[in-house]
């Protein structure tokens, strides 16, 4: 068997077929944009979207002369994120410069920690779509800063080839990043995507819950690099701890929590199918690919590499008390999945129902409602009717959506409260949601507005079953012999001569009681 | 008159100025003057700004008028060694590659000058990024020495102290990064002060090598380089390696001048060989000064400070592979088109700006300090020069215990001709072995004139070292030792410099 290195394989294997011969090994890099007012090494502001460079001074330009000088508040956050992962915090600690030549790069070096890092050894609880929990072990989070941005302009892709000049903002350059690495992850084997997905959903709620940044995936706060490598499944009686670990691509800047999960499938599916076929993988990094879904070449990536690290000299050493350390675990918020559990139990939901609101990203939006008055049933049912299917059908998140249109937790409180209340039955508050959906205002508004309210005049009700019954003699007989199951079809009747706005309820109890089954 | 005010002391000129004998639109036009009858032959300035030094003078006379509560120095002019930045005047570090650049802020040593109300006459030559110690690697052309202009001046601060010597300014900014206010401040008879690491702000000095820099004065005079340091001195935000204390008592030690009962260690690896003869006999003459003035004397031994010079030249050069990296054509400076290429990617322009922008030495140490930091040589080099840096530091803190302060001869010869070690940077180095221990330790040092030598009739300097955030013991004991040179020469030094004629050098 020759072998060699390969990039592209003519077919990619299928996904079992993998994991019949082989063991998925993950390793995940996930970089954080803080949310601090100012940049990591100076006072600018890091505020997204601002016009090209309008957010620069002399020292995240990198002019000669200017000099860093640390932002506490992005040492606190990084400690309360180390916390959080249950990490080591370091009592001594220095920043590094890491050179290599770059356009969007102001100094040439970037700011970051190499093996004196503020945070070690952690790791966090994920917890998987089966119930189950997986313990994903974290290697390190450091402190660093984001370069600029370049702009290739003229060109048909936006991309350098082809373009006739670049163009390079800067606002983004030194705007604190952390990088939250993990330790190889194995023992995943055919959930390895999920536990991929579930590892970044985790860390960003979690990153969430500290409120520590915006962390928005698609504007490219939060970042992920995902790792894979495949190695040969154990032999009979060997550990497959023992097995080595096999040569790891890189795939770059994955940016939602799909494509973690699609990304880790592919890699793992092109390097089966290269091992598979003799060859081997090198070592590099590779390009994600959202519309098709594969990736593609980057850059080599040999260990080769010489960043030429050493100690920072314009900076003095990060040396956080334990005074400090302790005070920030005390701020530390109750994490994401303890909360989803406390939760869960108080609101009597199952677990497919939990997950299904989790999913939905609504939890927040339950408990407010809550909180204004609904009950657990009412609001899950409310939110994850009408407005996760309008949000869902715009690709925008409930948050925002119902935030856009108007729709606040208190609103559906109300709506629920004029069913339980009697104005309303459940097709009736439908036609009022679609309303507030549709911004003519609040659930009392809209109901008022389109006349929608059950009719509270029985007599009118009586007129109307009066008339079904003589219409539907038939059915009217069957009831009389003891035949109830048929009257469901005399009170669609009612309901339909009354449009809807009749308590189905109280027209049951009275065409029971008209053909002698009261 | 005019040529008078130039040969006062700063304090003198304060003095004038603060019963208004002389304003100082006089005193900053007299140094202008001055600059434009000498500056052909000595090459002190890579920039004169005539109107804004003027506009500065007028202003703070205004204010004196007004009878604004004004800084001692107020109206006293000043040049800055053009690698410090300043707002509206070129800023060029000796390079090519900064040519024409205008910083849109001023260092922070600069904002103090301003703030005390200080003319700033131009910006001083240097060697290219203050590597060297003859200012001959200047990419606009070296400095000369005012005492015999066809030798060097030292360097890289060449430029500062021979405006100081050719009294085309009373005080001047240098920078030290292993002896360059030090070194050409003993060969050109004036006295230049190293503070401790942290003690002045590096914000706006273009940085070399960020661990050992440290702006500090330069004048002609202990109490006036005293009374600038003052002015430059203290904790600053924007540096965060400045030192967070009060500044020491300089001024006041100056004016004390005692050494009475103190006792002075002469460092053992610090003289005798390597030293020309009349540098080591003008030192011992002085150390027997200082004897006569009460002080006791010991030898310390730095057994360390032996491997000083290499520890310096691993350092040194690898954080200027850094430092230098931004200098790469893409936001200012020089942009130099690679020849014969069509459509040149960044790299390619990157690197032919690098090629044309920089000169021989800087290249030299670029190439030197990115070996040293690759990995596989990382241990090898940087971390074992750490090390030794650690070693250095601990002779220091041992020979403090015996000595509060410590002396050797600043530089091994006098002044140099132009152009003699040229061809032999190895040479050029050993120039600074001296000066180079107190910048690995971060501690202060001082050199002022302690003679002529015999055998060449030129200046010699002594060098004083102190304990960290201890810089004013340097000027109690520079200022008493000054005080009995002056007794015995009848004169101050600079008295004897031979007089400039006007004109441009051929």
């Amino acid at each position: 068997m020759t072998t060699h290195a390969t990039r592209e394989p003519e077919t990619l294997m299928g996904y079992d077929e993998v994991l019949a011969v082989f063991d998925p090994v993950m390793g995940l890099e996930v970089h954080v944009e803080l949310g601090t007012a100012t940049k990591m090494f100076c006072g600018c502001s890091t505020t997204f979207g601002g016009q090209p460079n309008t957010q620069t001074c002399p020292v995240c330009l990198g002019l000669p002369g200017a000099l860093p000088v640390v932002n506490e508040i992005g040492v606190e956050s990084a400690i309360r994120i180390g916390l959080a992962l249950n990490c080591e915090i370091a009592t001594w600690c220095r920043f590094a410069r890491k050179n290599y030549f770059y356009p969007d790069m102001p100094k040439n070096f970037q700011t970051s920690q190499y093996d004196e890092p503020i945070a070690f050894e952690g790791y966090l609880d994920v917890d998987l779509d089966d119930g189950t929990t997986f313990r994903v072990l974290i290697e390190r989070a450091h402190m660093e800063e984001d370069t600029g941005k370049s702009l290739h302009v003229g060109g048909a892709t936006g991309r350098i080839q082809g373009a006739d000049h670049s163009l390079v903002d800067y606002n983004r350059a030194g705007i604190p990043l952390i990088e939250i690495v993990t330790k190889p992850i194995t023992g995943a084997g055919q959930r390895a995507p999920e536990v991929a997905r579930a590892y970044v959903t985790a860390l960003r709620d979690l990153l969430k819950a500290l409120d520590v940044s915006d962390v928005k995936m698609e504007q490219g706060s939060m970042r992920a690099d995902v790792n894979v490598s495949l190695r040969p499944l154990a032999a009979e009686g060997q550990d497959q701890d023992e097995v080595r670990l096999g040569t790891r691509t890189e795939t770059k800047n994955v940016n939602s929590f799909r494509s973690v999960e699609r990304a880790v499938r592919h890699e793992m599916m092109r390097h089966g199918a290269i091992l598979s076929g003799g060859g081997s993988i090198l070592q590099e990094t590779r390009h994600w690919h959202e519309d098709t879904g594969l990736t593609t070449s980057g850059r080599e990536k040999s260990d080769a590499e010489d960043y030429r690290y050493f100690p920072e000299p314009d900076l003095v050493p990060v040396a956080p008390s334990r005074e400090l350390v302790e005070a920030l675990r005390a701020t530390l918020p109750e994490p994401p999945s303890d909360r989803r559990k406390r939760l869960q139990g108080d609101w009597g939901y199952s677990d497919l129902e939990m997950r299904d609101v989790q999913n939905a990203g609504v939890v927040e939006l339950i408990e407010a409602t809550i909180a204004a008055g609904g009950s657990p049933a009412g609001a899950r049912k409310w939110w994850m009717a009408e407005p996760s299917r309008r949000a869902n059908a715009q690709a925008q998140d409930v948050v925002s959506y119902a935030a856009e249109v108007g729709l606040t937790p208190a609103r559906v409180a109300e709506l629920e409260a004029l069913v339980t209340g009697g104005r309303l039955n459940d097709q009736l508050a439908r036609q009022v949601m679609d309303g507030v959906l549709d911004g003519e205002g609040s659930p009392t508004t809209v109901a008022d507005a389109r006349g929608l309210a059950l009719v509270q005049d029985d007599g009118a009700l009586e007129a109307a079953v009066d008339v079904v019954i003589a219409a539907n003699a038939a059915v009217a007989d069957k009831v009389r012999e003891g035949k109830v199951a048929a009257a469901g079809a005399l009170i669609g009747q009612v309901m339909k001569q009354m449009k809807g706005q009749a308590d189905a309820a109280k027209a049951r109890e009275m065409i029971m009681s008209k053909l002698g089954q009261g | 008159m005019t040529t008078d005010l130039t040969r006062r002391s700063a304090a003198e000129m304060a003095s004038l100025l603060s019963t208004k004998e002389v304003s100082s639109v006089e005193l900053t036009q007299a140094h202008l003057d001055r600059t434009d009858a000498v500056d052909g032959l000595v090459h002190s300035y890579l920039h004169v700004d005539h109107e804004g030094a003027l506009a500065q003078a007028r202003a703070v006379d205004e204010r004196r008028a007004a009878g604004d509560d004004l800084h001692v120095l107020a109206g006293v002019p000043i040049a800055v060694k053009d690698i410090l930045t300043t707002i509206g005047l070129p800023t060029t570090a000796g390079s090519r590659i900064l040519e024409g650049w205008i910083p849109p802020y001023d260092a922070t040593v600069v904002t103090r000058l301003r703030e005390a109300g200080m003319p700033i006459l131009g910006k001083t030559n240097l060697d290219e990024f203050a590597m060297g110690s003859s200012t001959e690697h200047s990419a606009y052309g070296p400095s000369r020495n005012p005492w015999d202009l066809e030798r060097i001046p030292g360097g890289s601060g060449g430029g500062s102290s021979s405006v100081v010597a050719s009294f085309q300014a009373p005080l001047a900014i240098g920078t030290d990064t292993g002896g360059s206010i030090r070194q050409p401040a003993a060969l050109t008879g004036t006295v230049g002060t190293k503070p401790t690491y942290g003690g002045v702000s590096r914000y706006g000095l273009v940085a070399l090598a960020s661990s050992l820099d440290q702006a500090g004065p330069c004048a002609r005079s202990v109490l006036d380089t005293a009374l600038l340091h003052a002015v430059i001195a203290g904790h600053d935000p924007l540096d965060s390696t400045s030192i967070d204390a009060p500044v020491p008592a300089v001024v006041e030690a100056a004016r004390r001048a005692d050494v009475s009962g103190m006792i002075v260690g002469v460092i053992k690896q610090l003289t005798g060989e390597g030293y020309q003869a009349g540098v080591q006999t003008r030192f011992d003459e002085a150390v027997a000064l200082l004897v006569d003035r009460g002080a006791t004397v010991v030898e310390v031994d730095c057994p360390s400070f032996d491997y000083a010079l290499a520890t310096y030249y691993l350092i040194l050069p690898s954080e200027a592979s850094s430092n230098l990296a931004k200098f790469d054509a893409m936001r200012y400076g020089l942009r130099v088109p690679p020849a014969g290429v069509d459509a040149p990617s960044a790299e390619q322009v990157m690197a032919a700006s690098r090629d044309a922008g920089f000169g021989d030495e800087v290249k030299r140490r670029i190439i030197l300090g990115t070996y040293a930091l690759s990995s596989g040589y990382y241990a090898a080099y940087y971390g074992q020069a750490q090390k030794v840096r650690r070693l250095i530091a601990d002779d220091f803190a041992r020979a403090f215990a015996t000595a509060d302060v410590l002396l050797s001869p600043t530089a091994p010869t006098t002044a140099f001709k132009l152009g003699e070690k040229l061809d032999d940077p190895m040479a050029m180095y050993r120039g600074d072995v001296a000066t180079i221990p107190a910048n690995l330790a971060g501690v202060p040092g001082m050199s002022l004139p302690s003679g002529l030598a015999d055998e060449d009739g030129l200046p010699t300097g002594i060098q004083i070292l102190a304990p960290a955030t201890q810089d004013d013991r340097l000027y109690a004991v520079g200022a008493a030792l000054e005080a009995a040179l002056v007794a015995q020469w009848g004169a101050p030094l600079l008295t004897r410099a031979p007089e400039l004629t006007e004109g441009e050098l051929r």
